[in-house]
């Protein structure tokens, strides 16, 4: 087994790395920033202090790699610096909203994730029947939609004139779980039927692309009932594929959330990333910027170790 | 048809058998009316060329068609059940419990996310037969009785901590776990090695015999067959040609087809004068020692070939034999040694060899479908090398490719514009023959170019070889694992076994005693067509 | 809307959508050459609507000019007008024709989608083969820029590249392009890895082929059909992700017609019952799912799956 352990602990250094190179990244992204670009950002305030203020902000006037060890001694304390545009310390505007982010998108994959596992099982058990085909189509389709369709269609129909839920997913003080629940119910369900479709159809892809396999008629041959053969023979195999496309989904949902939050006005990291966007402030940019990144590689991460835990070939040797 | 039931009763049969299968969205027929009668007990074996539906016969024996594939029509009743009547239930009850299936690959058909033992346990267990536990002590005691080695523990591993003849006999084994009437063997040895093909028949003989198992033995293979069978029915394109039991059918077969067969190891190669001692060789192999990371896969390897004649390299997989052509070629640089053309050093890469260097040496490869790029057509696969090294342009260039093309035996003027996937297997491999005449080289490496193809295909493929050998006075280089192609085509043998040579000679030599003990095994376990070969041979080595 | 009636407009457009199909595959088999006939008799009614959205898409974006009756940005009348003659989609919330404005979006949002596709494949694609068929270091260093490069969301990506390049159309296309061709990059490169293992690429290889002919020759040729499915799929995400910067106020800017900031600007009326800022929305959905159809039949056929 300590084989499998020195493969893990490859994989999660190679991880680490991948996130150091990133936040390299994304720091280096202000040195491209043009050169008149406080001049820009301040517009007509720009007097000569001001612009001196914000490149000291920035610290525009320090050498870059004293600048990044700075920056990441920072970060990893919780200090992100502070707002270009509002002057408080940019922790402060992340905080109560990154849990905010989190529980959207964990509510979302806790209806999505089973819900496309158990359709993409189905299709592939009764594949090319009309459940199948409408199932693919349907996929099909809402994968094309943009979210902000899928999301005022739900808006239009549930929440519209004397509709059920609120289409305004923002709350004040400390709601109770229930009313959290209820109150973003739209945009979770937005964000489920967005990456429902497409975690369904590659999990039937992944498994249909087995049922030619020579074991898989085997199985059939050992008089093997469908459902068993599709669960015990294909699934086991197809577990790697899953799981990747499970991630995937997942990491989707974090660029999805950016919109959706947009739509329903809710108090999340992205709405906070897009205000920030249209106002180029830079230090707030690059802490969501990095949290989303960070969620991004750990997800990978987390899938890749899964995926390699699931193959029989990388775990006994032999 | 031929009734010898020895009193048994009647297991299996099919009347007027009819499978369709779907290509392009059409049905067309594939299997035309098959008859087929089984009693208990007996072993048939099914022969035939691919194509000739053996595979699809066998499976509707269970009831079974492949995806794309449909019972049109006929009757197969087993053991009083109609299977074209029963229900899927039905049908599944049987299969795996009363008829059993062992494919052609084993590696590729256990599921390789579980173990033998749960793979084993499956069939018993779901159909009910017997308990988890019982099942596990009956698996020990088939491993023992399939001579697998350490059978109380293998069945606790995975598919891919076994090799590829003891997979085989594991099969067996779980094919047997509900004591099944019938069994399918469909091509059981074919993807094995001949030492390992022997152990794993001898053990499939011995297992159906002890329980009195009938099987349906599905191969191409006649002298296995030879080896397996009671019956032999021989088809061609989905059509009964004629059946006999083994020994009549071996003696005197009625039809031309078989006969065709049967004397297909016919052609040997008229034999060659000894070569002068102070001649220089085409290419000369010396002193290689080549391998890919820290691992050695060739050793110390010797050899030389010289014009007019063919050298076969003769070796198991994993002998080494294919990575010899590859540092021939220059695709892999040895660690020590070099490689001689006409007595002047070739550089060890081949991006370091000249134009002219690259030309003198061609390769025929062993899977014409992957040799040639699908997307081009003819004219462009054997133009390009005429008009890469000898600047052959326009009208000249055509006139090549069309002489070309008489050459290897197809018609120019029907074939300059296809594309390979509007050509037979042996057509496209007679391209790839094309394409290596075409830079006029000296020297052909072949490999396993014939071992991909139907008998009577490689037939035509060895003597077109050997015809150009002689008209334009090339060097072979002949890489293979089947001893009845060397016997047909070589002039001297080289025999390769985990990247050393363990003998090399002049044909006539090797086929004759006395002989390494490697070489002496290899030699004798190719399966002859005398059905008492095997148990000739099993109580000759269980004595010596 | 009670759920039946609601129930039967769907069935009624899914049926209809299915008839235009029918009709333009029969039509199409009438007028093209054979060739092409015998695939198109291959194509299921959903790719055949598919070829058809698109085909009127391109002519909408190519005429828009003769075609809309109204020019791209004048204000022609009061804001939020509802359906009338004139108006035949009343006006948005400045008061320009909101018909007009959407033939026009046709034009700017497919036009800069398909621009930024075929740039993002151009790089994408070429680095991809390249990387796959010299192998080695090259392949090593861009897989492995790739793969940072990859580690962080495309969105918030391009997010982060617009905060710093500001938000013009050039730049919005370069930014898109560089982040997708990384996608695409890694499909090609993974395409040729399954061809260049060939035996006929070792035969061209030791045949001494120049990488030039390697590539255009002997890899491209079998790639393609992947690659053109890749195309129609990059082309769905870019115009979606486009759209979605639009529709965010980051991508395309005022007063360009647009789509995604159509939907937006508008939004308020969704609250009132009011659908016309989603046919904007249904504009895109429509092209994509049926860029969509099509390739997946595309892609069934390639794969020659029976199922």
């Amino acid at each position: 087994m300590s084989h499998i352990w020195s493969m893990i602990a490859k994989r999660l250094a190679l991880g680490l790395l991948t996130l150091f190179i990133v936040s390299l990244l994304i720091f280096g992204a202000t040195e491209l920033l043009p050169g008149d670009f406080a001049e820009e950002f301040l517009g007509q305030a720009a007097t000569p202090e001001t612009v001196a203020a914000i490149r000291r902000e920035l610290g525009l006037d320090l050498p870059m790699h004293t600048r990044y060890i700075e920056w990441l001694t920072g970060v990893l304390q919780g200090d992100f610096g502070n707002s270009l545009s509002n002057r408080r310390p940019v922790i402060e505007l992340i905080s109560t909203r990154l849990g905010n982010t989190l529980f959207l998108a964990l509510y979302a994959a806790a209806i999505a994730v089973p819900l496309s596992l158990m359709l993409g099982i189905l299709a592939a058990l009764f594949r090319n029947s009309f459940f199948d085909r409408f199932s693919n189509a349907s996929a099909l389709t809402s994968i094309s939609f943009p979210e902000f369709f899928v999301a005022y269609i739900l808006i239009f129909w549930l929440a519209g004139r004397g509709g059920m839920f609120p289409s305004m997913a923002s709350f004040r003080g400390d709601p109770s779980m229930a009313e959290m629940l209820y109150r973003t119910f739209l945009p979770a369900l937005t964000l489920t039927l967005v990456v429902t479709a497409h975690m369904m159809r590659m999990t039937r892809a992944a498994i249909i692309n087995l049922l030619a396999s020579p074991y898989i008629e085997m199985a059939r041959l050992k008089g093997m009932k469908p459902m068993r053969v599709i669960v015990k023979h294909a699934l086991p195999n197809a577990l790697a594929p899953i799981i990747n496309v499970i991630a995937l989904n997942l990491a989707y949902l974090i660029t999805g959330v950016v919109v959706v939050e947009v739509v329903f006005v809710f108090p999340g990291l992205g709405q906070l990333m897009v205000d920030s966007v249209a106002a180029r402030d830079m230090p707030v940019v690059q802490a969501v910027a990095l949290i989303f990144a960070a969620a991004y590689v750990l997800l990978n991460l987390t899938a890749d170790v899964l995926a390699t835990l699931s193959n029989p070939r990388l775990v006994h040797r032999r | 048809m031929t009734e010898q039931n020895n009193g048994k009763p009647v297991l299996l049969t099919m009347k007027g058998l009819r499978i369709e299968g779907r290509s392009d969205e059409t049905w067309s027929e594939i299997v035309h009316g098959i008859d087929l009668t089984l009693h208990k007990g007996e072993v048939l074996g099914l022969i035939g060329e691919s194509g000739a539906g053996k595979s699809t016969v066998g499976l509707a024996a269970m009831g079974f068609t492949r995806d794309g594939c449909r019972i049109s029509g006929g009757e197969i009743v087993f053991d009083g059940i109609d299977l074209m009547k029963a229900s899927e239930a039905t049908k599944r009850n049987l299969r795996g419990k009363r008829i059993a299936y062992v494919a052609q690959s084993a590696a590729a058909s256990f599921n390789p996310a579980h173990k033998l033992m749960d793979q084993y346990c499956e069939a018993p267990v779901q159909h009910g037969v017997m308990g988890r536990n019982e099942a596990e002590g009956d698996a020990v005691d088939l491993y023992r009785r399939m001579q697998l080695p350490d059978p109380d523990n293998i069945g606790f591993r995975y598919p891919h901590q076994v090799s590829g003849g003891q997979l085989q006999r594991a099969m067996t084994a779980m094919a047997m776990a509900c004591r099944p009437d019938l069994i399918i063997f469909d091509e059981p040895t074919t993807a094995l090695d001949v030492t390992t093909q022997i152990e794993v028949l001898a053990a499939i003989r011995n297992i159906v015999e002890q329980f009195d198992t009938a099987a349906i033995y599905i191969t191409h293979d006649l002298a296995v067959v030879a080896q397996m069978a009671d019956r032999i029915k021989v088809l061609l394109k989905g059509d009964e040609v004629e059946e006999a039991d083994t020994r009549s059918m071996l003696s005197t077969p009625k039809e031309d087809y078989t006969k065709s067969l049967w004397a297909v190891r016919s052609h040997a190669r008229a034999e060659q004068p000894p070569v002068a001692a102070d001649k220089t060789p085409v290419v000369s192999v010396k002193n290689i020692t080549a391998g890919y990371g820290a691992v050695d896969v060739l050793m110390n390897v010797n050899f030389d070939i010289h014009e007019r004649r063919t050298v076969a390299v003769v070796g198991e997989s994993g002998s080494g034999k294919s990575t010899t052509a590859r540092v021939i070629t220059g695709l892999l640089p040895p660690r020590q040694g070099e490689i001689l053309f006409d007595g002047k050093v070739l550089p060890p890469d081949y991006r370091r060899r000249t134009r002219d260097q690259l030309r003198q040496a061609q390769m025929i490869y062993q899977m014409a479908d992957t040799a040639l790029n699908p997307k081009l057509r003819i004219r462009e696969l054997i133009g390009r090398p005429a008009q890469m090294y000898l600047g052959l342009q326009g009208k000249a260039l055509t006139d090549r490719i069309r002489n070309l093309l008489d050459l290897i035996e197809l018609e120019p003027d029907d074939y300059i514009d296809r594309l390979p996937a509007e050509l037979s297997g042996g057509q496209k491999q007679r391209i790839g023959i094309a394409r290596a005449l075409a830079a006029e080289p000296k020297f052909i490496i072949c490999d396993e170019v014939t071992s991909a193809l139907d008998q009577l295909v490689a037939e035509g493929i060895l003597k077109l070889l050997d015809k150009l050998q002689t008209e334009f006075d090339l060097a072979y280089m002949f890489i293979t694992h089947d001893l009845a192609t060397v016997k047909a085509i070589a002039d001297e043998v080289v025999v390769m076994k985990e990247g050393r040579v363990i003998e090399q000679g002049p044909k006539s030599e090797m086929f004759r005693p006395p002989h390494d003990p490697y070489t002496e095994l290899l030699l004798s376990s190719v399966p002859e067509m005398d059905p008492d070969w095997l148990t000739d041979l099993l109580r000759e080595r269980e004595s010596g | 809307m009670g759920f039946l009636t609601g129930l039967f407009w769907f069935v009624a457009v899914i049926a209809a959508c299915m008839a235009a199909g029918w009709l333009f595959r029969t039509i199409a088999i009438a007028v093209t050459p054979k060739g092409v006939k015998k695939e198109l008799r291959t194509a299921p009614l959903t790719a055949s609507f598919g070829m058809m959205v698109i085909i009127i898409y391109i002519i909408v974006a190519v005429f828009a000019p003769l075609i809309a009756p109204f020019p791209e940005r004048m204000v022609v009348g009061p804001e939020y007008m509802p359906w009338d003659e004139t108006h035949l989609l009343g006006t948005d919330n400045l008061g320009r024709d909101m018909l007009s404005r959407l033939i026009f979006g046709a034009r700017n949002t497919v036009g800069i989608a398909f621009a930024t596709t075929a740039l993002a494949f151009l790089i994408g694609s070429i680095l991809g083969l390249l990387a796959a068929t010299v192998g080695g270091w090259l392949d090593q260093a861009l897989s492995r820029m790739v793969d940072v490069l990859m580690a962080i969301p495309a969105l918030i990506f391009s997010l982060l590249l617009l905060t710093i390049f500001g938000t013009s159309v050039i730049t919005l296309i370069i930014v898109i392009a560089v982040i997708d061709s990384t996608r695409v990059f890694r499909l090609a490169r993974s395409v040729a890895l399954n061809i260049v293992v060939m035996d006929y690429i070792e035969a061209a290889k030791l045949r001494g082929e120049g990488l030039w002919r390697l590539i255009t020759r002997e890899i491209l040729p079998n790639a393609m059909a992947p690659l053109v499915a890749e195309f129609g799929l990059r082309f769905c995400f870019v115009f979606l992700a486009i759209s979605a910067l639009s529709f965010l106020g980051l991508g395309l800017q005022p007063p360009m017609a647009d789509w995604g900031s159509m939907v937006k600007e508008n939004a308020t009326l969704i609250a009132f019952g009011d659908i016309t800022p989603l046919l904007p929305a249904v504009a895109i959905a429509l092209l994509t799912v049926s860029v969509n159809f099509v390739v997946d039949w595309q892609l069934h056929r390639a794969s020659g799956l029976k199922e």
